[in-house]
C-alpha cells in the first residue's frame, strides 16, 4: 500500500459518493425516475474488489450497482445517460438504474432479481474453465440473496465444479427493511459458504484496503486453480433502501454509529496526505460533465421500440 | 440419406453431430450422464464425450439453467436438459428474467445462444406434477423461441436450428413421441424456425395443431375423409414465433377453423391463434371456430380420467362435424 494507491481508492469512493448524491438531487427534480438504490456507505467493497480484477475478468452485480459500474470503469457519462433513459446510456436507456450493462468492461448487470445473477456468474466461470481461459468472474450480491435457493444452488455448483469465481456478499445487515437476524437462523454468512467447502472469509467492508488485499489474495487463489472464494464484506447502507423508504426498521443511532466508519473517513485517517480538495474539484467537474452529457443525450425513437427482442444477426 | 429411427434417436443423433462438429456445444442436466437421461435421450453420450461435456447436475433447475445462460454469454453453446416442463417452473426466474430479457435490458449488447430441451405432455399416468403441457405459457414471453417438434425429422432438425440461433430457444419434446419411429433424412435442409408445415391438404376445415396432437389430428382427418369431410392439418412446429402467413393462407382456402392443443383453453396458444384469425381473417370465416383442448383439470392419475382429459381423435372428429353443420 502506498499513498498513490490510497489516494486512488479515495478518489474512486468519492466519485461514487458524489455521483449518487447528484442522483438524489436529480431524482427530486424528476430527471431520474423508477427505483434508485444508493450504494452510499458501501463503496469500499466495489472499489476494493475491482482493484483486484483485470480487464479480462467478468462482473455480475445487483440492482444496487452504480458503485460497481463506476469502479469497473464504465464512463460516468454513460451511466448518467442511462439513468436519464437516453440512448447514449450504457444500456441505451432500456435498462435504467437497476440494469446497467457494458460489454466493453464485461459488466453483465444490473440483475434485479435477488440472487438471480449467481447462476449466470457460475455459468460464466464454467465457460472460462471449459475454454481454459485464465479469467475470473466476480459476483456481487447482498445478504438478502442468502435466503434464496439460487444462492445455495450456485455455491454448490461453483464448489463442485471448482470454478474460477469470486463471490462477494455485501452484508449491510438488512434485506430491504428486514434485519438479517429476523430472517436467518445462522447470521454468520461466511459459515454458510464454508459449508459448501468454499474458502470463505468475513472482512471489514468499510475498510477499502482490507477489501482490496483480501480480494487480491482471493483472486490469486482462484487464478491458481483452487476453485471459488467467498468474501463476506460487513458494510452498511447510509441511505434508505430506495427512494420510497421511510426507514422505519432501523434506529437513527445505528446509522450514525456506522457513519463513523465511513470508508472515506477511515482512509483519510490512515493516509492524511491524500489531497481531498483536488479530488473534490476534479470529481465535481466529472459529475457536471456527466449531467450535461445526459441532458444533451437523445431519446431513442419509439419506432425502434421492438428492437433487441431477438438478435438481428445469426449466431457466430 | 434416409433412415427409419425413433424420435429419441433423432434427438440423440442431432446432439452427437453438433458435439462432434462444435467443441463449444455441451449437454447439462439432471441424470443426462451416468443414468443416460430421464427419457434415455443421452444414453451412451457420457462414454463418448466424457464428463466435461456431458454434465450431470444436481437437482438445481434454477442454477443449472442460469449456468447455461452464463456459459452462453461466455461463448459456449450449451444444451440444457430439464427433465420435464413441470420442473422448468423451478427455473422460470432464469428463463424469463434473464434469458429472455438480457438482450433487451442490455440495449442489444448481450445475446444468449442457449438451447433448453424439456419433455412435455400427458398420457403416461404420471399424475398432475409430471404431465402438463405448458409450452403455450412460454410462448407468451418476448425474447424466447418456442419449438414443438412432432416428427422424427423435426426432432433432429430443431436441435440443429436451435444451436444455430443467437437467442434462447426452448424445445418441447412430447414424452410419448420418444418411442415413435419415422424417417430422418440427414441431407434435408431444415425448415426454418417460425415456419409451420401443412401436413395434410384439405379443403373443408383448417386444423391447426402441434406436437403429439398432430398425429391425433391426422387420425381424425382420415376418419373424416370417409365421411366426406376434407381436413387440412397444419403442424405449427413453432409456437413463438407463430407462422401467421401459413395459417391465414389456409383459412382463406377452407373458411373453417379448428385448433387442437394439449394445453388448457384459458389463456392458451389456441386462444391466441383464434384471436389472430379474428384480427387478420375474420371475413374469411364461414362458421365459428372450434377448439379441442385439455379439459381444465390437473391431469389425473387414473387412465380413463387422464384419457378423458386429453384431446383425442374422437373429440376432434366430433368437433369437425359440429363445425361443418354450422353452414
Amino acid at each position: 500500500m502506498n499513498l498513490e494507491l490510497a489516494s486512488n481508492f479515495y478518489r474512486q469512493i468519492l466519485l461514487i459518493r458524489r455521483f449518487e448524491e447528484k442522483c438524489v438531487e436529480l431524482y427530486s427534480k424528476e430527471k431520474i425516475r423508477g427505483f434508485l438504490h444508493l450504494y452510499i456507505g458501501e463503496e469500499a467493497v466495489a472499489v476494493g474488489v475491482m482493484h483486484a480484477l483485470n480487464d479480462e475478468d467478468a462482473v455480475f452485480a445487483t440492482y444496487r450497482e452504480h458503485g460497481q459500474a463506476l469502479a469497473r470503469g464504465i464512463h460516468p457519462n454513460r451511466i448518467m445517460a442511462e439513468l436519464y433513459g437516453k440512448e447514449q446510456g450504457c444500456s441505451r436507456g432500456r435498462g435504467g438504474s437497476m440494469h446497467l450493462f457494458d460489454a466493453h468492461t464485461r459488466f453483465y448487470g444490473g440483475i434485479a432479481i435477488v440472487a438471480g445473477g449467481l447462476p449466470m456468474a457460475v455459468g460464466m466461470a464454467l465457460s472460462d474453465k471449459m475454454m481454459k481461459r485464465n479469467r475470473v468472474t466476480a459476483c456481487f450480491f447482498g445478504d438478502g440473496a442468502v435466503a434464496e435457493g439460487e444462492f445455495h444452488e450456485s455455491l454448490n455448483l461453483a464448489a463442485l465444479w471448482h470454478l474460477p469465481i469470486l463471490f462477494i456478499c455485501e452484508n449491510n445487515l438488512y434485506a430491504m427493511g428486514t434485519a438479517l437476524e429476523l430472517t436467518e437462523s445462522q447470521t454468520d454468512i461466511s459459515l454458510k459458504a464454508a459449508s459448501y467447502r468454499i474458502t470463505s472469509k468475513q472482512i471489514d467492508g468499510m475498510n477499502v484496503i482490507e477489501v482490496a488485499e483480501s480480494a487480491e489474495q482471493a483472486i490469486a487463489q482462484i487464478r491458481a486453480g483452487n476453485g471459488p472464494v467467498f468474501l463476506e464484506c460487513l458494510t452498511y447502507r447510509f441511505r434508505a433502501h430506495s427512494m420510497f423508504d421511510a426507514e422505519l426498521y432501523r434506529q437513527k443511532s445505528e446509522v450514525e454509529e456506522w457513519k463513523q466508519k465511513d470508508p472515506l473517513i477511515r482512509l483519510h485517517q490512515d493516509w492524511p496526505d491524500i489531497n481531498i480538495a483536488k479530488h473534490e474539484k476534479e470529481i465535481s467537474h466529472i459529475i457536471d460533465e456527466a449531467v450535461e452529457f445526459a441532458e444533451n443525450g437523445t431519446l431513442e425513437s419509439v419506432d425502434d421500440l421492438e428492437k433487441f427482442i431477438y438478435s438481428s444477426e445469426v449466431a457466430r | 440419406m434416409n433412415s427409419t429411427i425413433t424420435y429419441r434417436e433423432a434427438v440423440r443423433q442431432a446432439i452427437v453431430q453438433a458435439m462432434e462438429k462444435d467443441q463449444r456445444v455441451f449437454l447439462m442436466g439432471e441424470d443426462v450422464g451416468h443414468y443416460g437421461g430421464g427419457y434415455a435421450v443421452s444414453m451412451g453420450l457420457l462414454a463418448q464425450f466424457g464428463s466435461e461435456r456431458i454434465i450431470d447436475t444436481p437437482l438445481s433447475e434454477s442454477a443449472f439453467t442460469g449456468a447455461g445462460i452464463g456459459a452462453a454469454l461466455g461463448g459456449m453453446r450449451p444444451i440444457v436438459e430439464i427433465m420435464t416442463v413441470n420442473f422448468s417452473l423451478l427455473a422460470l426466474d432464469q428463463i424469463m428474467n434473464n434469458a429472455a430479457n438480457l438482450l433487451h435490458m442490455s440495449g442489444g449488447q448481450f445475446n444468449v445462444p442457449l438451447v433448453i430441451r424439456m419433455a412435455t405432455g400427458g398420457g403416461k399416468q404420471l399424475g398432475a406434477q409430471h404431465s402438463h403441457s405448458l409450452e403455450g405459457w412460454y410462448a407468451h414471453i418476448p425474447g424466447l423461441k418456442v419449438l414443438t417438434p412432432s416428427s422424427v425429422q423435426d426432432a433432429h432438425d430443431m436441435i440443429v436450428l436451435a444451436l444455430a440461433d443467437p437467442d434462447p430457444v426452448l424445445i418441447f419434446e412430447n414424452a410419448i413421441l420418444y418411442n415413435k419411429k419415422g424417417v430422418l433424412d440427414t441431407q434435408a435442409l431444415p425448415l426454418a424456425i417460425g415456419k409451420a408445415k401443412v401436413e395434410r391438404t384439405g379443403k373443408d376445415i383448417t386444423l391447426i395443431t402441434y406436437g403429439i396432437s398432430v398425429f391425433k389430428a391426422l387420425e381424425a382427418a382420415e376418419t373424416l375423409s370417409h365421411e366426406g369431410i376434407d381436413i387440412e392439418v397444419i403442424d405449427l412446429r413453432s409456437l413463438r414465433p407463430l407462422d401467421d402467413e401459413t395459417i391465414m393462407k389456409s383459412v382463406a382456402k377452407t373458411h373453417r377453423v379448428m385448433i387442437v392443443d394439449e394445453g388448457w383453453k384459458s389463456g392458451s396458444i389456441s386462444a391466441e391463434i383464434m384471436a389472430r384469425i379474428n384480427e387478420q381473417a375474420f371475413y374469411e370465416l364461414d362458421a365459428p371456430m372450434g377448439r379441442v383442448c385439455t379439459i381444465e383439470v390437473p391431469i389425473p392419475y387414473a387412465a380413463h380420467l387422464e384419457q378423458a382429459a386429453l384431446p383425442q381423435a374422437d373429440k376432434i372428429v366430433a368437433m369437425a362435424k359440429k363445425i361443418m353443420e354450422k353452414l
